[in-house]
């Protein structure tokens, strides 16, 4: 059941692979329908931050708090009010792009003509009967946001979300997955221009420790630049 | 629960009628290796024990085929994450993959058995067809439900292919042991004697014992 009006909590957040930490002692409070971009170089813990909060890993030390459930005893709650857009699709290859997000559908118990709206959307209602294996990384990539937004998710978890779509295609699926869709947002960015721009909340991180917290506005892609040097 | 089976089962038979991934490859398998029993036994016909015996090896050994590639789909292209992904009991993906793997068995033995009268079964079996089929169902189950478990669990390992057989082969010891004595009257020599109640029992047992343990373990084995 909600307890806080916060759309994402992490109170001392951490996270192990064996005896790696690959998060530690995260803390941050997103408001709900606000931005939070995630900085940080390979390896710094931006996909495992993801993937805890849409309920994938399991916190190992502190408080995660997602719509108002705690992690992970309240993950099934919370499961269908979550959007992933994560390094891989999430789809069949074998099968088309409408199929798989029939599959998707039929899973989070949303209507078929859901689909087609959402396909609509990406631009790719055209192509959508070809097999995924036949389509190029832009195209994958617009149906994996289109799965990620096909029930309609309060929060967006995405990785890279921009990563191999042309300008035309961003600027389509801005109103699915940007700052104008309403949506509480967790990205990550290597672009600390682009990334600050459409943000509220900043994070940055470096050897899975919060190097740097703060609201967008005030920080500095200089200081975004540091957590790379 | 049901929709979510249904919406698993439908897409495992969509990519297995598109790829042709285990299938085709366990009957391939069935056959050949009757041709081979045909072959290396250097007799013409086969009936009673070794009849039977010949016939529950085989299956068994195509079945770790399919065991073997059940969940690679969803490890391999993030079936498994999508799956997690939405809000569904997790029992519903061992459901759909058993009610997947027992309708490949089924398949294959349409295929496998007819082979394996006529290469090979000395006696006529269709006197017997009814039993012959209520054994292979009940077996079929108990592989389903205990490959099912096993390939779950080897997935997650580097050695899958190593991990399978090494896992399902000794827990499917009491399947082959009951199929096998429960077909052996089916095959005798002289033609179909009465069916072995008590060894159908056992494959019933089993199945039930395996399918609790699996419904009890199996979001453990999903758990990160």
């Amino acid at each position: 059941m909600p307890t806080t009006d916060h759309a994402v909590v992490l109170r001392g957040a951490g996270r192990r692979f064996g005896e790696r930490a690959a998060l530690r002692d995260v803390s941050l409070e997103l408001e709900p329908g606000r931005t939070l971009v995630v900085f940080g170089p390979n390896g710094a813990g931006k996909t495992t931050l993801l993937r805890m909060l849409a309920t994938l890993l399991r916190p190992h030390a502190g408080e995660v708090r997602v719509l108002g459930c705690a992690l992970p005893d309240g993950g099934y709650a919370v499961r269908g009010r979550i959007g992933f857009l994560g390094h891989e699709a999430l789809l069949y290859r074998e099968l088309t792009g409408r199929e798989n997000l029939r599959f998707h559908a039929r899973l989070h118990g949303v209507a078929r003509t859901r689909v087609e709206a959402v396909l609509d959307a990406v631009g790719m209602r055209a192509r959508a009967d070809d097999a995924v294996a036949q389509l190029s990384r832009g195209m994958v990539q617009r149906l994996a946001i289109a799965r990620a937004v096909l029930h309609d998710p309060e929060l967006l978890l995405l990785d890279e979300p921009l990563a191999n779509l042309d300008p035309a295609a961003a600027a389509q699926v801005e109103p699915l997955i940007g700052r104008t869709s309403g949506r509480t947002r967790v990205l990550t960015s290597h672009d600390p221009a682009g990334g600050l721009a459409g943000a509220d909340l900043a994070l940055g991180l470096r050897g899975g420790r919060a190097a740097l917290v703060g609201a967008a506005a005030q920080v500095r892609p200089e200081q975004i630049a540091e957590l790379y040097a | 629960m049901r929709s979510t089976v249904a919406a698993l089962l439908a897409k495992d038979l969509a990519l297995e009628l598109r790829t042709g991934e285990s299938v085709p490859a366990m009957v391939l398998f069935s056959v050949t290796t009757y041709v081979v029993f045909h072959f290396g036994l250097d007799r013409d016909t086969v009936a009673g024990d070794l009849a039977s015996g010949v016939l529950w090896v085989t299956v068994l050994f195509a079945a770790i085929l399919g065991v073997n590639r059940l969940f690679v789909s969803e490890h391999e292209q993030g079936g498994f994450d999508g799956f997690l992904l939405a809000p569904v009991d997790r029992t519903a993906l061992f459901v759909a993959k058993a009610i997947a793997l027992f309708g490949f068995l089924c398949v294959v033995e349409l295929v496998a058995v007819p082979a394996f009268a006529l290469l090979l079964l000395g006696p006529p079996a269709g006197q017997a067809l009814p039993e012959l089929v209520l054994v292979l169902a009940l077996a079929n189950a108990g592989i389903a439900v205990t490959g099912t478990l096993v390939a779950a669990l080897a997935i997650q390992t580097r050695a899958r292919d190593l991990v399978v057989p090494l896992l399902v082969l000794p827990l499917l010891v009491p399947v082959v042991l009951a199929a096998a004595r429960a077909t052996t009257p089916l095959l005798a020599q002289g033609g179909a004697q009465p069916l072995a109640g008590d060894w159908l029992a056992v494959l019933g047992l089993y199945d039930l014992v395996f399918a609790l343990i699996a419904y009890a373990v199996f979001d453990f084995l999903l758990e990160d």
